[in-house]
């Protein structure tokens, strides 16, 4: 066996909801144990594609599996975590609560919602209201019921959004820390410099995979260290590569 | 279905409410200050003697209707918040059950309504001196069978409605109806054949029935366990109904 093993795949993966064909056939791996990027423009389809990958979005056509099972089957739903992009928790209860009552479905004790609040740096607010937190804590609750689960893949669209960068770092760090005890992590950003965290980066656009490639190749295909700058480069060719095709055809 | 989520589950709705003293303090409160106001409104009616009052009649059918009303309001809004807050799609990517958090709502909402009911009943039976002939603990029973009947309808109806605002506009369309044809305002022997007929399909009218049982007997009847029995039905029915609206997977 390899050492890193594959903890997602697609293959074809088609989304369409209503008339709108929001993913167009995508094929890629995320190595298990290591930080995969997502990364796109807004509306490039990385939500769905987490959705998909969680199971609450219906698949039109193709494959996606998640640790060899098919995305969304009742044995994963132990092993998956989600975090929303809006803080998906209880406004009305304490954080303590929160996390207590996303726990109490993976069978976790009061000592795992202690660790998992720890984690993200809650632990003096773990008896407020998540509604009186500011916004990067309220995020933080959100993280945290997550965490409180030792989820084995983790799925994180955009968790550093509204981060200040103190907090930012704090997080890539712990992100890293649990990669490192062999957690798959898939994070969705649209902030570019965020991509030298992450070993392997999906650039998505238009419900296309532009390439996957580590932060390293990125730099040299878009010819920047810049990785935004290099990401706009690639862009930019991709959209270059289209309109001749459509000239052509 | 998992004991420990489900039960989590309502102490976690119990606990957004305990947040909330102001819901709390409506919920117990409210019914009983009703009841007072009916009270007062027939308070000068003159009867022939040995005839019973108004009050006896329309306040213990208040006290089965107040449930049904409150907690299916509370119940579409708190199911529309988790719905569109995410909490809801969090949840079912979780291993719980529909079932689970279903039941875990009803059980919390229904000791909610037991509370209320218990107040109101007290109110109408020690104050007001509320004359039947049954268990006032069978008027208990049937007020919590219509709280979770109102329970069951606001988990459906939330899966119609976007907004809030939308979710309280099912109230005329789901609640208002049964209030008219349950008996409370015409019994419904005397109502004409068409409202007759829709009368007996809506679950109000069997607790209404039952409360009628409750009043003119002293001991539990084979009809009153019936329309109970009935009522139980419709909870359940409506309840896999509510179950079939959430969906783990959008399309």
């Amino acid at each position: 066996m390899s050492p890193h093993p594959t903890a997602v795949e697609a293959a074809g993966l088609h989304v369409t909801r209503g008339r709108t064909s929001i993913l167009r056939g995508l094929d890629f791996t995320v190595e298990a144990g290591r930080i995969t990027g997502l990364l796109g423009p807004s509306g490039s389809g990385k939500t769905t594609l987490m959705r998909a990958i969680v199971g609450v979005q219906r698949i039109t056509q193709g494959t996606l599996s998640v640790l060899g099972r098919p995305a969304g089957s009742a044995p994963l739903r132990h092993d998956v975590g989600y975090v929303t992009q809006g803080a998906s928790v209880y406004g009305d209860l304490s954080v303590e609560a929160n996390v207590r009552y996303f726990g109490a479905m993976h069978g976790a004790t009061p000592a795992d919602a202690a660790e998992a609040i720890a984690a993200v740096g809650l632990q003096a607010f773990a008896q407020q209201k998540a509604a009186d937190l500011s916004g990067g804590q309220f995020s933080r609750v959100s993280l945290a019921c997550a965490l409180v689960a030792h989820p084995t893949v983790l799925v994180l669209d955009e968790p550093t959004v509204g981060l200040d960068p103190v907090l930012r770092a704090e997080l890539w760090e712990r992100f890293a820390a649990m990669a490192r005890a062999g957690t798959t992590l898939l994070i969705s950003s649209h902030v570019m410099e965020e991509a030298s965290h992450c070993s392997s980066l999906l650039l998505l656009r238009e419900g296309l995979l532009l390439a996957q490639l580590s932060p390293a190749e990125l730099a040299e295909r878009g010819g920047s260290d810049d990785l935004e700058r290099a990401f706009l480069t690639i862009i930019k060719a991709a959209d270059h590569g289209q309109e001749e095709s459509q000239v052509a055809s | 279905m998992n004991l420990r989520m489900t039960l989590a589950t309502t102490a976690r709705v119990l606990g957004q409410l305990r947040h909330d003293h102001r819901s709390v303090a409506l919920i117990l409160v409210v019914p009983a200050l009703l009841l007072t106001a009916v009270y007062f409104l027939f308070e000068n009616e003159t009867l022939p003697p040995g005839f019973p009052r108004t009050f006896d009649r329309v306040g213990l059918m208040m006290l089965a209707i107040f449930p049904f009303v409150v907690m299916f309001l509370v119940t579409s809004i708190t199911m529309l918040r988790e719905r569109t807050s995410g909490t809801l799609e969090r949840l079912l990517t979780t291993p719980i059950h529909k079932a689970d958090l279903l039941f875990g709502y009803a059980l919390a909402f229904s000791i909610m309504a037991a509370l209320q009911s218990l107040v109101a009943t007290a109110v109408a039976y020690w104050i007001f001196d509320l004359d039947i002939k049954g268990s006032p603990g069978f008027v208990v029973m049937i007020a919590v069978i219509n709280a979770v009947l109102g329970v069951a309808l606001g988990l459906l109806c939330s899966a119609f409605a976007r907004t809030e605002f939308q979710a309280v506009q099912f109230m005329p369309v789901v609640v208002v109806p049964q209030i008219l044809l349950c008996g409370l305002f015409v019994a419904r022997d005397d109502m004409n054949e068409v409202l007759q007929a829709v009368s007996s399909v809506l679950p109000l009218s069997f607790s209404v029935d039952a409360l009628k049982e409750i009043a003119g007997n002293a001991e539990a009847t084979a009809t009153m366990w019936q329309d109970s029995l009935m009522m139980g039905g419709i909870v359940v029915g409506v309840l896999v109904l509510a179950a079939l609206t959430l969906r783990r997977q959008t399309r």
